[in-house]
C-alpha cells in the first residue's frame, strides 16, 4: 500500500463551518476539540489559583490571602484541577480523538452521549464557576464531614453538585470508551494488539464506572446533611465522620489511578515510536495497567492511618499499598528497557515522555515512603504528600498530556508545531517543577501541614524556594499556549505520518476525514514494528515504511 | 416498513444492537455501585444500632411495601411479555404489554407517595417535623433517612423508566419496532428489571426489620 | 539524626525508629534513581539516533526480564512492608503509661487537662523519660493532634475518642500543630510542647492553680448531671453500679461483650441505647448536647478512678 499524502479533499475540520455544526457535532474529533477547550480553560482557572497560593507562602503570615480566602483558594484549586482538567484531560481529549482512529473505527459506540458528555460537563463547569465566583468553598477538595456538613460556612452543596454532575460527563465518557474497545476494533485488531494507549484508556474508563458512583453517592449525602440538618455522618446522631471518609477515599483513591493510566498509556506510545523499537514487554504492560486498576480499589484506607483505623486495617491497607506499587515499577522498567538497543532522537514528545518517566517515577517511589506506616503517622497531611501526588499528577499525567498534545497535534490540527520552541518548553518544565515540588517534600519531613494559609518563620526558605520555581513553571505552562496556538495559523502543513508511527491513526490523513477511514482498514500487525538496526518500520495495517 | 440501517460507525445492525445491550449493562454496572454505596452505608448502622433499627422498622408499612413488590414483580412481568410479542411481530400487543407496564409503574408510584404521606403523619420524616416515640434514641432518625434516600432514589429511577416506557409503547404501536429491529425495548428491559432488582434490595433491607421471629 | 542537614529535631523514642526506617527507605529510593535514571541516561546517549551502537539482537523473550524484576521489586516491598508493619505494631500498641493527659481540639485551640485537674490551652507540659498516654477528643470537627519532633501524629474525631501514646527524650521545646483542615483558624492552632525534667515538671504542676484533680471534677459533675441518682448503691432506679466498670468487660443485652475503655464509658453517656447493659431496663436517657467534651473527659476521669484501671488492649 502507498503512502496517504495529506488530502486537499474535506478534512473533519472543514467538513462543515457553522456553529451548530461544531455544536451539534456527533464527530468524536470534534467533540474532543469540544473537550480541550474547556478543559484548558479550566486548567488555568485552577492554575490561576495555584498562582495565588504560591505567592501567599512567599512570606510567613500568609498576609497576602489571609486565611479565609487562602482556604477557599486551596478547595478551588483542588476541585478544578482534579474533576475539570486531570481526570477529563488526556482521555476527553486524546482518548476521544484517538480511540476509533487507532482501533480502526468510524466513529465511537454511542457519539450522541459523546456529545451530552460534553454538554453535562460544562453544565458542572458552570456550577463549578458558580460556586467560585459566589465565594467559593472551603472544605478542601475532599469534603471532610461534619466540617463540611455542619461548621462550613463556604458554597458546599453548590461544589457537591458541581462535581456530583461532573461526574455524569465521566460515566457517559467512560461506557463509550469501554463498550467501543469491546465492540468496534476493525478486523484483525485483536486484544493483544491494541496500542498500549487503548489499554490505557481502558483501564481508566473501568476504575471510572465503577468508582464514580460512590463519590456521587457519597456527594449526594453530603449535601443533604449540610443543606437540611440531616445527619448521616453527625455524630451527635450516632453517624460517624470515618464513615464518610471510608465513602470518599473508596472513590478518590481510585481516582488518583483514572489520572495516572492515561498517562502511562501516551507514554507507552511515545517512547516506542522515538526510540524506533518496540515497546518491551507489551503483554507484561497491558497486565499491569489492569493490575493497576483493580487492586487500586483495595487500598483506600492508606488515607486514613491517623484516622482511627485499627490497628489491622492498617496492616492490610499498607500492604495492598505495596503490592499495587508493583505493576507501576514493571511500567517504569519496561520503559527503561525499551531504550536499549533503540534509536534515540529528542524530539519535544519523547523529551515530555522521558520526564513523564523520570518524575512519575519520583513520585511513585515516594509513595512507598507512605506506605509505609510509621513514616505515614509522621507525613500524612503535610506537604510530603503534596510533593507526593504533585510529582505524580503534574510531573506526571500533566507532562504526558503535554508529551501527547504535541506528538498528536500533526494528526488533530495538519500542523506542525516550532520543534526548538517545544523542546524548551518541555525543559523548562521538567526543571521549574523540580524547583518547586522537591523542596515540599523536605517541607513535609519538617514537619509543615497542608492547607496551612501561614507557618512557622523556619519554613520559610523552601516555600520561597517552591514559588519561585512555580513562577518557572507557569511560563513553561503558557509557553506552548502561544506557540501551538501560532501553529494553527503559520505552522508548516503535516504529512500523514510526520513521525513515521506504526498505529492507524497515521495511516490516515492530517487531519483525518470525518469518518476516519476511507475504507475499514485490516489490522495484521502487533504496534510498534519498529526495526532500530535500520529505521525501517511496519504500520499495524501491514504498510511497510507507511 | 422501511428497513432499518444501522448507524455509520457500525458494520451490521447486529453489532448496533449487540452494543447497546453492552452499553445498557456497562450503565447498570454503575448503577448498582451508586445504590450500593447506600446499602452499604444503611447496614453499617445497622449493624451498629441493631436495637434502635429494629424499633424503627416498627413504623415501616410492611403492608404496603409489600403491595408495591407485587405491582414492580409483575410490570417485570408484563415488560418480558412485551418483548417477547415484539420478537413474534406483535406490535400492538406488545405496546399494551408495555402501557401496562407503565401502569404498574405509577401505581407504584402511588402506593409510595400514600405510604409518604402516612409517614409525615407518624412524624417519621426525618426534618420534616420528625419525632422519637418512646425507648427511641437519635440512630432511628437515621434509619428513616436512609429509607427516604433510598425509596427516593429509587422512585426516581422508576419514574425515568415509566417515562422511556410510555415513550416506547408509543411508538411500538405506530410500527416504529419490528422482531427484525425492536433494540430499544430490550434495552429498556434490562433497565426496568434492574430498578425491580433494586426494589428487592431496598424491601429486603427496610420492611422486615424485627419482624422475623 | 542532628548531623543530618535539613533534619527536624527528633525528641522521642518513636522518632528514633521512624527515623531510622525513613532514612532506610530514602537511601533505597536514591539507589533506584541511581539505577533507573543511570541506565536511562546511558541508553538515551549510547543509542542516540546517528550514534554507532550495536542495535541488532533485541531481546525477544522479554519474559525473563520481567518476572526477574517483577520479584526483585515484590521482594523488596514486602521486606519495606515488613519493617514498617512490625515497627508500627510496636509502636502503636501502647505500654503502660505514666501519665494520662485528656486533649480536647476544638476550633481553634487545643484544651489540655491533667490528672491533678491543671489545665493548659495550646500547651503541654512532660516529664522527660516518661510515657505519655493522651485521650483526644473533639468538640466540633475533625482535628489531627501533630507534633513533629515525636514524629507522632493521630487525628481527633468528634463522637469518639482516640487514643495514642509517646516518650519523650529530649528536653526543650517542640512544635504542636493541627494537621487536620479545620476551618479559618486550621493554621493558628498551634502549640508547644515543653519537655522538663521529672523535678521541673513535678514543680510546674503544683505551681498551677489546679484546685480539685480531674477525677474529683468528674465526681463533682456526676452529681451534677444526676448521674449518682441512678448509679449509686442507695438508687431505687436498677442501673449498674460503676465501681470497677473501667477496664472490665461487660455483657450487653444484644449479645456482645466489649470492653468499657473511654469510648465504652463516653457512648453510654451519649448513646445509651447502644449499649444497654444486660439485664438492665433501658432507661438511661441520653445527654448527647449537654456535657462539653472536656467535662465528659472529666466524668471519665472519674469513672476511670473507681474503675480497674487496666490499659486498654
Amino acid at each position: 500500500m502507498t503512502a496517504i499524502a495529506s488530502e486537499p479533499g474535506s478534512t473533519y475540520l472543514t467538513a462543515e463551518s457553522t456553529i451548530a455544526s461544531w455544536l451539534l457535532t456527533k464527530d468524536h474529533k470534534r467533540i474532543a476539540l469540544l473537550f480541550f477547550a474547556s478543559v484548558t480553560a479550566f486548567f488555568f482557572v485552577g492554575g490561576f489559583a495555584a498562582a495565588l497560593i504560591r505567592l501567599n507562602l512567599i512570606e510567613p503570615a500568609g498576609t497576602l490571602l489571609g486565611p479565609d480566602l487562602y482556604n477557599r483558594m486551596f478547595t478551588m484549586h483542588g476541585i478544578v484541577m482534579v474533576w475539570f482538567f486531570l481526570i477529563p484531560s488526556i482521555p476527553a481529549t486524546l482518548g476521544n480523538f484517538l480511540v476509533p482512529l487507532m482501533i480502526g473505527a468510524r466513529d465511537l459506540a454511542f457519539p450522541r452521549l459523546n456529545l451530552a458528555s460534553w454538554y453535562v460537563f460544562n453544565i458542572s463547569g458552570i456550577l463549578a464557576l458558580y460556586f467560585i465566583i459566589a465565594g467559593g468553598n472551603d472544605t478542601g477538595w475532599t469534603f471532610y464531614a461534619p466540617y463540611s456538613t455542619l461548621f462550613s460556612n463556604g458554597h458546599v452543596i453548590a461544589a457537591a453538585v458541581a462535581v456530583f454532575v461532573n461526574g455524569f460527563s465521566t460515566i457517559m465518557t467512560a461506557l463509550n470508551f469501554v463498550v467501543t474497545i469491546h465492540r468496534l476494533r476493525a478486523p484483525g485488531m485483536t486484544w493483544f494488539r491494541l496500542p498500549l494507549f487503548i489499554w490505557g484508556i481502558y483501564a481508566t474508563s473501568v476504575v471510572m464506572l465503577l468508582a464514580t458512583p460512590v463519590l456521587a453517592m457519597t456527594l449526594l449525602l453530603i449535601a443533604l446533611e449540610h443543606g437540611f440538618g440531616i445527619g448521616i455522618f453527625d455524630p451527635a446522631l450516632g453517624g460517624d465522620p470515618l464513615l464518610f471518609q471510608h465513602m470518599f477515599w473508596f472513590y478518590s483513591h481510585p481516582a488518583v489511578y483514572i489520572m495516572i493510566l492515561p498517562a502511562m498509556g501516551v507514554a507507552s506510545e511515545l517512547i516506542p515510536c522515538f526510540a524506533r523499537r518496540p515497546v518491551f514487554g507489551y503483554r507484561g504492560m497491558a497486565y499491569a495497567v489492569m493490575a493497576i486498576a483493580i487492586i487500586g480499589f483495595f487500598v483506600w484506607g492508606h488515607h486514613m492511618f491517623t484516622a482511627g483505623i485499627s490497628l489491622f486495617s492498617g496492616i492490610v491497607f499498607s500492604f495492598m499499598s505495596f503490592v499495587v506499587a508493583v505493576p507501576s515499577a514493571i511500567k517504569v522498567f519496561n520503559w527503561t528497557a525499551t531504550l536499549h538497543r533503540g534509536r534515540i532522537s529528542f524530539d519535544a514528545p519523547m523529551l515530555y515522555a522521558l520526564s513523564f518517566v523520570g518524575l512519575f517515577t519520583i513520585g511513585g517511589l515516594t509513595g512507598l515512603n507512605l506506605a509505609t506506616l510509621p513514616i505515614d503517622i509522621h507525613v500524612t497531611d503535610t506537604y510530603f504528600v503534596i510533593a507526593h501526588f504533585h510529582y505524580i499528577m503534574v510531573g506526571g499525567t500533566v507532562s504526558a498530556f503535554f508529551g501527547g498534545l504535541h506528538y498528536w497535534w500533526p494528526k488533530i490540527t495538519g500542523r506542525l508545531y516550532p520543534e526548538m520552541w517545544a523542546r524548551a518548553a518541555a525543559i523548562l518544565t521538567f526543571l521549574g517543577f523540580n524547583v518547586t515540588f522537591f523542596p515540599q517534600f523536605i517541607l513535609g519531613y519538617l514537619g509543615m501541614p497542608r492547607r496551612y494559609y501561614a507557618y512557622p518563620p523556619e519554613f520559610q526558605v523552601w516555600n520561597v524556594l517552591s514559588s519561585a520555581g512555580a513562577s518557572i513553571l507557569a511560563i513553561a505552562y503558557v509557553m506552548p499556549l502561544v506557540y501551538l496556538g501560532w501553529s494553527l495559523l503559520r505552522g508548516k502543513q503535516a504529512s500523514a505520518n510526520p513521525w513515521h508511527a506504526t498505529g492507524l491513526e497515521w495511516r490516515t490523513s492530517s487531519p483525518p476525514p470525518e469518518h476516519n477511514f476511507p475504507r475499514t482498514p485490516v489490522v495484521t500487525d502487533a504496534p510498534y514494528r519498529y526495526n532500530p538496526e535500520d529505521g525501517s518500520y511496519v504500520t499495524q495495517d501491514g504498510a511497510a515504511n507507511g | 416498513m422501511a428497513s432499518i440501517r444501522p448507524e455509520a460507525q457500525y458494520a451490521t445492525l447486529e453489532q448496533q444492537t449487540e452494543t447497546a445491550q453492552l452499553g445498557m449493562w456497562a450503565f447498570l454496572a454503575t448503577e448498582v455501585l451508586f445504590f450500593g454505596a447506600l446499602i452499604f452505608g444503611y447496614y453499617i448502622y445497622r449493624i451498629a444500632y441493631t436495637d434502635q433499627f429494629i424499633l424503627a422498622g416498627h413504623d415501616a408499612k410492611l403492608v404496603l411495601g409489600s403491595i408495591n413488590t407485587a405491582l414492580l414483580l409483575t410490570s417485570s412481568v408484563t415488560m418480558v411479555a412485551a418483548i417477547e410479542l415484539i420478537k413474534r411481530n406483535e406490535a400492538r400487543r406488545a405496546a399494551t404489554a408495555l402501557y401496562l407496564t407503565a401502569l404498574l409503574g405509577i401505581a407504584f408510584l402511588g402506593v409510595k407517595g400514600y405510604e409518604y404521606l402516612q409517614d409525615y403523619y407518624d412524624h417519621t420524616v426525618p426534618v420534616l417535623d420528625f419525632v422519637l416515640k418512646p425507648h427511641q434514641q437519635p440512630p432511628v432518625e437515621l434509619f428513616w433517612l436512609f429509607y427516604f434516600v433510598a425509596t427516593g432514589l429509587h422512585a426516581l429511577h422508576l419514574t425515568i423508566g415509566i417515562v422511556a416506557v410510555l415513550i416506547l409503547a408509543a411508538h411500538t404501536r405506530s410500527g416504529r419496532y419490528s422482531a427484525a429491529y425492536h433494540s430499544p425495548i430490550e434495552v429498556l428491559g434490562l433497565y426496568w428489571s434492574f430498578v425491580d432488582v433494586v426494589w428487592l434490595f431496598l424491601f429486603a433491607a427496610i420492611y422486615p426489620i424485627g419482624r422475623a421471629g | 539524626m542532628a548531623w543530618l542537614p535539613f533534619w527536624p529535631r527528633d525528641a522521642s523514642t518513636t522518632a528514633a525508629t521512624v527515623d531510622a526506617i525513613a532514612v532506610s527507605e530514602f537511601i533505597l529510593i536514591g539507589l533506584v534513581l541511581l539505577l533507573v535514571f543511570g541506565m536511562m541516561f546511558t541508553f538515551v546517549i549510547k543509542y542516540r539516533q546517528g550514534s554507532k551502537a550495536d542495535r541488532s539482537h533485541l531481546v525477544r523473550k522479554t519474559w525473563w526480564f520481567e518476572i526477574g524484576w517483577t520479584s526483585a521489586t515484590l521482594l523488596a516491598f514486602l521486606v519495606l512492608f515488613a519493617f514498617g508493619a512490625r515497627a508500627y505494631l510496636f509502636l502503636y500498641q501502647p505500654p503502660k503509661a505514666d501519665l494520662e493527659l485528656y486533649v480536647v481540639g476544638k476550633q481553634w485551640m487545643w484544651k489540655v487537662q491533667y490528672p491533678g485537674g491543671q489545665r493548659e490551652i495550646d500547651s503541654l507540659h512532660l516529664p522527660l523519660g516518661k510515657t505519655v498516654r493522651v485521650l483526644l477528643g473533639s468538640e466540633d470537627v475533625i482535628h489531627s493532634f501533630y507534633i513533629p519532633a515525636f514524629r507522632v501524629k493521630h487525628d481527633v474525631v468528634p463522637g469518639t475518642y482516640e487514643t495514642f501514646w509517646f516518650k519523650p527524650t529530649e528536653l526543650g521545646s517542640f512544635r504542636l500543630e493541627c494537621s487536620e483542615f479545620c476551618g479559618t483558624g486550621h493554621a493558628n492552632m498551634i502549640g508547644t510542647v515543653h519537655v522538663l525534667t521529672p523535678a521541673d515538671y513535678t514543680r510546674w504542676l503544683s505551681s498551677q492553680n489546679a484546685g480539685q484533680t480531674l477525677a474529683q471534677q468528674g465526681e463533682a459533675l456526676f452529681r451534677r448531671y444526676g448521674c449518682s441518682g441512678c448509679h449509686s448503691a442507695r438508687s431505687t432506679i436498677h442501673a449498674p453500679l460503676l465501681e470497677g466498670v473501667y477496664g472490665s468487660y461487660v455483657h450487653l443485652a444484644d449479645g456482645r461483650t466489649v470492653f468499657a475503655d473511654e469510648r465504652y464509658i463516653r457512648d453510654c453517656i451519649l448513646l445509651p441505647a447502644s449499649q444497654r447493659v444486660a439485664g438492665y431496663p433501658p432507661v438511661m436517657p441520653s445527654f448527647t448536647g449537654q456535657i462539653p467534651e472536656d467535662g465528659l473527659m472529666k466524668l471519665i476521669a472519674y469513672v476511670q478512678s473507681i474503675g480497674a484501671a487496666k490499659e486498654t488492649p
